[in-house]
């Protein structure tokens, strides 16, 4: 392959990766996940606990997270997230959650409802219940929840009433009574209503978990975090106008120190942004505000090894040689430097991203990001533009590229 | 220039700012967040500047006050942190809080439990340690196993410093504290990693009558603009993120900052000095 063609391969290569990435980055307000530190909202993790009678199991938790996950669904949210952590842990995340405090209190109840005769003992649970759903009772214009039950849960709950008539049948919920009525004849038909909610709200709350399903197992909410929206929102402007003050100071630094190079070093900073966007938006990476940080420490590292390569040619131009060697002399010469110091960096990202968890994870990921894509720009798109630069031949002079042989 | 001639000065320095801040670490230790220990932070903000002991009030009416802190944070903010509380707890202090002063809103809740605070701290450590190892490794393959010892060397100085200003300033210390000394770790031997590139390269074109510490010598010197640039345009965004990012990140910012100036200083004035003087050292055995 002779040197024109290569020259054409990487350019296209270039061309390709930036599209790719413009691709996924369109549309931007919605390419990017932002995490709970930024547009507020809740997250919170879920611990099983065992109960004499039950003990947590691999089943206990796949039961309890599909129902955590039923009562997440019916919130009505964006994008919700349901993770299991570990063995017996669930992380909840509920990005723009109008009420935090009561979605934590929905997500982490019980909520078993047992149906008992006048000795105490369990009849019929709630495992029976096919629907569930809050409304007025005509009369009174009390609070309810009517319900219906499954077929087999219809017959048994006839079967019931029909030898319970005269007596009362104590309704519970999580070992709290909520009605205890008299049973004046048999119920067929499996439908029925319960009374004894204090507002409309907590009925509708306690006909969601119903509908949901019980957890097998209590659940103890052993961390929560959460963002109101005001502070999230000040938080993104905030950090926003912080990286372009950033990026700005680092260009005019880079052009005021090498010249026509440093120009070359702001456009691959420019590509390098659209690129390390454009793989978080592909990797469906959420974006928090350490990561962030890390961004913003990727772009210096990306920067340094402009840095090195520059030094390195102007060190090269020093010891004699012409401009074009220099230039080719200093990329080839600093790739082996670059590559080292990179690389013992990405070590240490890849196994904060494997042993870390939440927003250290985040960070981590959104740094070996940056680093990869850091080396990718100072050493291909850096270079690319600098041999398009060199062959229009109309800027040779050493002063443009800050140069001197002493 | 002779940097590596006045070694003994630079490794007295590093020596005696480490040691302030071990024996700040010995006396007064970290302020341990939340993160660590468990509990609860809320934090609100007022349309009008509410007093801290009007908060505490609150707190009493919940046995709380004692083993509560109340902080003005800027005007009207006002950030309380407290025993780790149970859901029903946190709900009726919100709303207590929230009846007494109408204009309130919630900022952030924070409640972690104590285990994992626990599990935060073990694997932090745990992925130090397993980071060190790891560059250890791949040092001593791409260059020897001295080079590997003075860069964690180098590292450890860095961690020290940091951890010890952040003793000796009382700030307190949470889990973004350990995604920036990470972050250090990995800026420290990144910017060592530069010098020693150069040093190697000085030793394979190096004549005989040339000394190690020479070699050594020259490539600190060489690099030196490098280094400066380099820390200059890492510490820009830095800045502007400590000046104009808000309260949340600052911490964070202010340890990669200490961090990031240890960083650079260790990389010129303690690693290759280090190695250098092992170098010495095990050449006076052989």
């Amino acid at each position: 392959m002779t040197w024109k063609q290569k020259r054409k391969l990487r350019l296209a290569s270039v061309l390709v990766i930036l599209l790719l990435a413009a691709y996924f980055l369109y549309p931007l307000s919605e390419s990017i996940n932002l995490g709970l530190d930024l547009q507020g909202g809740t997250q919170v993790t879920l611990e099983a606990q065992d109960t004499e009678d039950t003990q947590v199991d691999d089943d206990a938790m796949r039961r309890s997270m599909s129902v955590i996950q039923n009562r997440v669904d019916e919130m009505g949210l964006a994008e919700p997230i349901v993770q299991r952590e570990g063995e017996r842990r669930i992380l909840v995340a509920l990005p723009g959650v109008e009420d935090p405090n009561q979605a934590i209190e929905t997500i982490g109840r019980t909520a078993q409802l047992q149906f008992k005769n006048e000795e105490g003992e369990v009849l019929m649970t709630g495992e029976h219940l096919n629907d569930a759903s809050a409304g007025h009772e005509a009369q009174f214009n009390q609070p309810i929840i009517s319900f219906q039950l499954t077929g087999e849960g219809g017959r048994r709950f006839a079967e019931i009433t029909r030898q319970n008539i005269g007596r009362r049948l104590g309704i519970y919920l999580d070992d709290e009574l909520l009605t205890n009525p008299v049973i004046n004849e048999e119920i067929p038909g499996g439908e029925g209503q319960i009374t004894g909610f204090e507002s409309i709200e907590e009925a509708q709350q306690i006909a969601l978990m119903l509908r949901a399903g019980a957890l097998p197992v209590p659940i103890e909410i052993i961390e929560n975090r959460t963002v109101g929206p005001t502070l999230g929102a000040t938080a993104v402007n905030q950090s926003i106008q912080a990286a372009l003050i950033g990026l700005s100071l680092i260009i005019l630094f880079m052009i005021f120190s090498y010249k026509l190079p440093g120009l070359v070093a702001a456009i691959s900073l420019g590509i390098y942004s659209i690129i390390v966007l454009g793989i978080l938006a592909g990797l469906n990476a959420t974006l928090t505000l350490p990561g962030i940080g890390g961004l913003l420490l990727s772009i210096g590292m990306a920067v340094d090894a402009n840095v090195i390569i520059f030094e390195r040619i102007k060190y090269e131009y020093r010891e004699g040689k012409g401009l074009k060697r220099a230039v080719n002399t200093g990329f080839k010469r600093a790739f082996k430097t670059i590559l080292d110091s990179n690389v013992t960096t990405l070590i240490t990202a890849a196994i904060l991203a494997y042993f870390g968890t939440g927003i250290i994870r985040g960070f981590a990921i959104t740094l070996s990001v940056g680093i990869i894509a850091s080396m990718f720009t100072a050493i291909i798109v850096a270079k690319l533009i600098m041999d398009l630069v060199l062959d229009t031949k109309l800027v040779d002079n050493e002063k443009i590229f800050a140069l001197s042989r002493r | 220039m002779d940097i590596i001639g006045k070694r003994k000065i630079w490794m007295a320095m590093s020596t005696i700012l480490i040691i302030i801040g071990i024996a700040s670490l010995l006396t007064q230790g970290l302020n341990l967040g939340i993160d660590f220990l468990g509990g609860t932070i809320i934090e609100f903000e007022f349309e009008d500047r509410v007093e801290a002991h009007e908060i505490n009030e609150i707190l009493a009416e919940f046995d709380l006050e004692e083993r509560s802190t109340v902080q003005q944070v800027e005007d009207n903010d006002v950030l309380i942190r407290t025993d780790e509380l149970e859901q029903e707890e946190l709900v009726n202090l919100q709303n207590r809080i929230q009846e007494e002063f109408p204009t309130a809103t919630l900022l952030r809740t924070d409640v972690v439990g104590p285990t994992i605070g626990e599990e935060l701290s073990r694997g932090a450590l745990l992925s130090l340690l397993v980071a060190a190892v790891a560059i250890v490794i791949y040092i001593s393959i791409r260059f020897e196993f001295k080079f590997a010892m003075a860069a964690i060397i180098a590292l450890l100085h860095d961690v020290l410093i940091v951890v010890g200003a952040f003793s000796i300033l009382g700030r307190q210390i949470n889990q973004p504290l350990i995604a920036a000394l990470l972050t250090i770790v990995g800026y420290s031997i990144n910017d060592t990693i530069v010098i020693f590139d150069r040093i190697r390269e000085k030793l394979n074109f190096a004549s005989k009558k040339e000394t190690f510490a020479e070699s050594a010598n020259q490539a600190v010197v060489e690099t030196l603009p490098r280094s400066i640039n380099t820390s200059i345009t890492t510490l820009l965004p830095i800045l502007a993120i400590l000046f104009l990012g808000g309260t949340t990140i600052q911490n964070f910012m202010i340890a990669l900052l200490v961090g990031m100036l240890a960083g650079t200083y260790s990389s010129i004035f303690v690693a290759s000095p280090v190695l250098v003087e092992w170098d010495e050292r095990s050449k006076a055995k052989a």
